[in-house]
């Protein structure tokens, strides 16, 4: 396995069993991203792409099959450990945002570093830093009350900076979003690529896909390349 | 990068304090409502075993106000056509018993005898009458029942000899008769007149009785002015101990000269009882003694047992409102966490470990409780200030108990925050950023 894999699932497969009936959300997938890629993972609701997306986040353990994270083989870890996993090597980005709305944009920005351990000051700094990257310096003590959706959006992907993780998981970033700000964030995303981040999109919007290098199909909790088969 | 970072992020313990202190900010009437649970219990619990403990100490200082070491020796039940009277209704004792008591080769251990015989008589001053209790004494009275004398002087050994016709009053009854000066006055009783040598100091009152009302007359003196059917009996003997130590060893002593001079079969077996204190009639086999013995330690026991039940009843009361608050807080902690599910999520999400959450939420808990905590106390404290002054009950508020007050908060807090914390810890980041 090449060091440069960001993303490495083998044979991942995630099994649900509601009653007594078992549901195969994923089966056998595999799939590799390497360090500076941005793939879009296209899929309609049901095909097994949040599951997906779970998984590649460490939100959810696979039933059988490896994955390597940033090296890190997340198999059998503890809760405590996928948390440590998560603050290391992700930066999520949500559709619903999910900022607190209590506490202002560095606030939030900083939640990350919080749980990182590190000291308030640099947390301060870095959370300033991150926001100044997207756009916002002038917006560091505002509310998420106070910002449109593109600007409470630009706050999250802050966040999801903030740590230099490994990889950037986008789920439906633009799906709470008007046209504009769409566009807006879409440019923001691609301008993180260009500086060399790794970015994992999930979307079912082909249009929105399309900004990705790379796109995979998951249907029926396959991954399928466009010609409508299986990967390999 | 081969080597992940794998080990837990720490999260100092004043950061945790942080979340939690925000949290409570951000939910200021939730948090108050909570808050206000454990205020009302802690300073219903403060206010009630300060009370009971005011209770217990003025009882107390009441008894000790009778005079410090002091056995009182009360003659027993008298028998009547078969029918035993109760305790005090014979006539057994006399002054030849103090007499012997007041004997150091017979009681060593006994420092002062005042036999007392009492009797409701009038006193008249001028036009004015008041009916007094005229309590005939010896000299060691003033001493034995700890009074002191705001003007003049007590009875004297030679007011004994010369059966004197002095009186002592007591502040009462001073003012009752109208006397203006006091010392010096002549009051008559018993057609005679009387001389007021003394008066002593006001004292209080114990329950029912007014201490301060009576007249002081020498023994020898009542002998003669008061009727010859009471001659040489009295109603009680008081004995001071030689010192607190002491008291234990003279109560037997004078339990086993009473015994003897009263022919008495029980003797050595109630010995033993004599350290608590109790009755003499209460030891086997003494059912025929005709006296018996009470210290003030077993009226002190006695009176201090009764408001301790009091007070155990009014704080188990009070402890069950603190009970109702603390399941307020857990209530409230348990909407706090379903409210909240997004926000766990996403923490959890962004990093945090299933501990962390499951501080973050114990943290607020022991924050609400001991807030109310400690405006419990401050209600208690300031109850203790008002209160004595609209009840006239002194309330007693001791420093272990305020912190035992602050320590059963935070208890109350961890108890009722642990269930909810853990449900929160346990959520699944991605059902909890799931739900809307």
């Amino acid at each position: 396995m090449s060091s440069d894999a960001v993303v490495s699932l083998e044979s991942v497969s995630k099994t649900y069993a509601t009653g007594a009936a078992e549901v195969h959300a994923l089966r056998e997938v595999t799939l590799r991203i390497d360090r500076g890629e941005y793939v879009a993972v296209i899929g309609p609701s049901g095909s097994g792409k949040s599951t997906l997306m779970n998984i590649l986040g460490c939100l959810d353990v696979a039933t059988s099959g490896r994955y390597e994270l940033n090296g890190v083989d997340v198999e059998d870890l503890s809760e405590a450990d996928l948390a440590a996993v998560r603050n290391t090597h992700i930066g999520f980005v949500f559709q619903q945002f999910n900022l607190l709305p209590t506490l202002s944009a560095w606030r939030n920005v900083e939640l990350p570093l919080l749980y990182a351990g590190v000291g308030r000051a640099e947390r301060r700094e870095r959370a300033q830093q991150a926001l100044g990257r997207v756009g916002l310096a002038q917006r560091v003590d505002h509310r998420p009350s106070e910002l449109s959706g593109g600007q409470q959006q630009r706050v999250a992907i802050a966040r999801a900076l903030v740590t230099d993780p490994a990889l950037i998981l986008a789920d439906e970033p633009t799906g709470n979003l008007d046209s504009r700000s769409s566009e807006d964030v879409m440019a923001l995303l691609d301008e993180l690529h260009t500086s060399g981040r790794t970015i994992v999109l999930i979307t079912h919007d082909l249009e929105v896909a399309a900004a990705a290098e790379r796109s995979v199909t998951v249907r029926d909790g396959e991954l399928v390349d466009l010609d409508g088969q299986a990967a390999a | 990068m081969s080597t992940p970072a794998l080990r837990a992020p720490r999260v100092r313990a004043g950061e945790t304090l942080g979340i939690a202190l925000e949290s409570v900010r951000t939910h200021r009437m939730r948090s108050l409502l909570t808050i206000l649970g454990i205020w009302i219990g802690i300073a219903s619990v403060t206010l009630t075993v300060g009370l009971g403990q005011g209770a217990q100490q003025k009882v107390a200082e009441q008894i000790n106000s009778l005079g410090s070491n002091l056995l009182v020796v009360s003659p027993g039940s008298s028998t009547t056509g078969g029918v035993r009277g109760g305790r005090g209704t014979a006539t057994t004792l006399t002054t030849a018993d103090a007499q012997a008591l007041a004997d150091p080769a017979v009681a060593p251990d006994v420092a002062h005898v005042a036999p007392v015989r009492t009797t409701s008589s009038v006193l008249t001053q001028g036009t004015t009458t008041w009916t007094t209790t005229v309590t005939a004494t010896t000299p060691d009275w003033l001493g034995v029942r700890a009074r002191t004398l705001s003007s003049g002087r007590f009875l004297t050994a030679a007011d004994e000899t010369t059966a004197a016709h002095v009186l002592v009053l007591g502040d009462t009854t001073v003012s009752e008769l109208g006397l203006r000066t006091g010392v010096g006055s002549t009051v008559t009783l018993g057609g005679t007149a009387f001389t007021v040598v003394g008066v002593l100091a006001a004292s209080g009152s114990t329950g029912t009785t007014d201490e301060d009302d009576l007249a002081v007359t020498p023994m020898s003196t009542a002998d003669q002015v008061l009727g010859s059917t009471t001659t040489g009996s009295v109603s009680s003997i008081y004995l001071e101990g030689a010192s607190g130590d002491r008291l234990s060893a003279a109560y037997q002593e004078a339990y086993a000269a009473l015994a003897t001079r009263h022919d008495t079969s029980a003797t050595t077996t109630t010995g033993t009882t004599g350290t608590t204190g109790t009755t003499g009639t209460t030891g086997t086999g003494s059912t025929s003694a005709d006296f018996s013995i009470t210290s003030q330690q077993s009226l002190v026991q006695a009176a201090t047992a009764t408001s301790r039940t009091l007070t155990i009843l009014l704080a188990g009361v009070a402890g069950i409102s603190l009970l109702v608050g603390g399941i307020g807080v857990m209530n409230i902690m348990l909407v706090s966490v379903s409210e909240r599910i997004r926000e766990i999520g996403l923490r959890k999400a962004l990093g945090a470990p299933p501990s962390l959450i499951r501080s973050q939420f114990l943290a607020e808990a022991c924050l609400l409780s001991l807030a109310g905590g400690i405006l419990g106390l401050g209600t208690g404290y300031l109850g203790a200030a008002v209160l004595p002054s609209l009840l006239d009950q002194p309330v007693t508020i001791s420093l272990p108990a305020s912190f035992g007050a602050l320590g059963v908060a935070l208890a109350v807090g961890i108890v009722a925050g642990v269930y909810p914390a853990s449900r929160a810890a346990q959520l699944a980041p991605i059902d909890a950023l799931r739900s809307d």
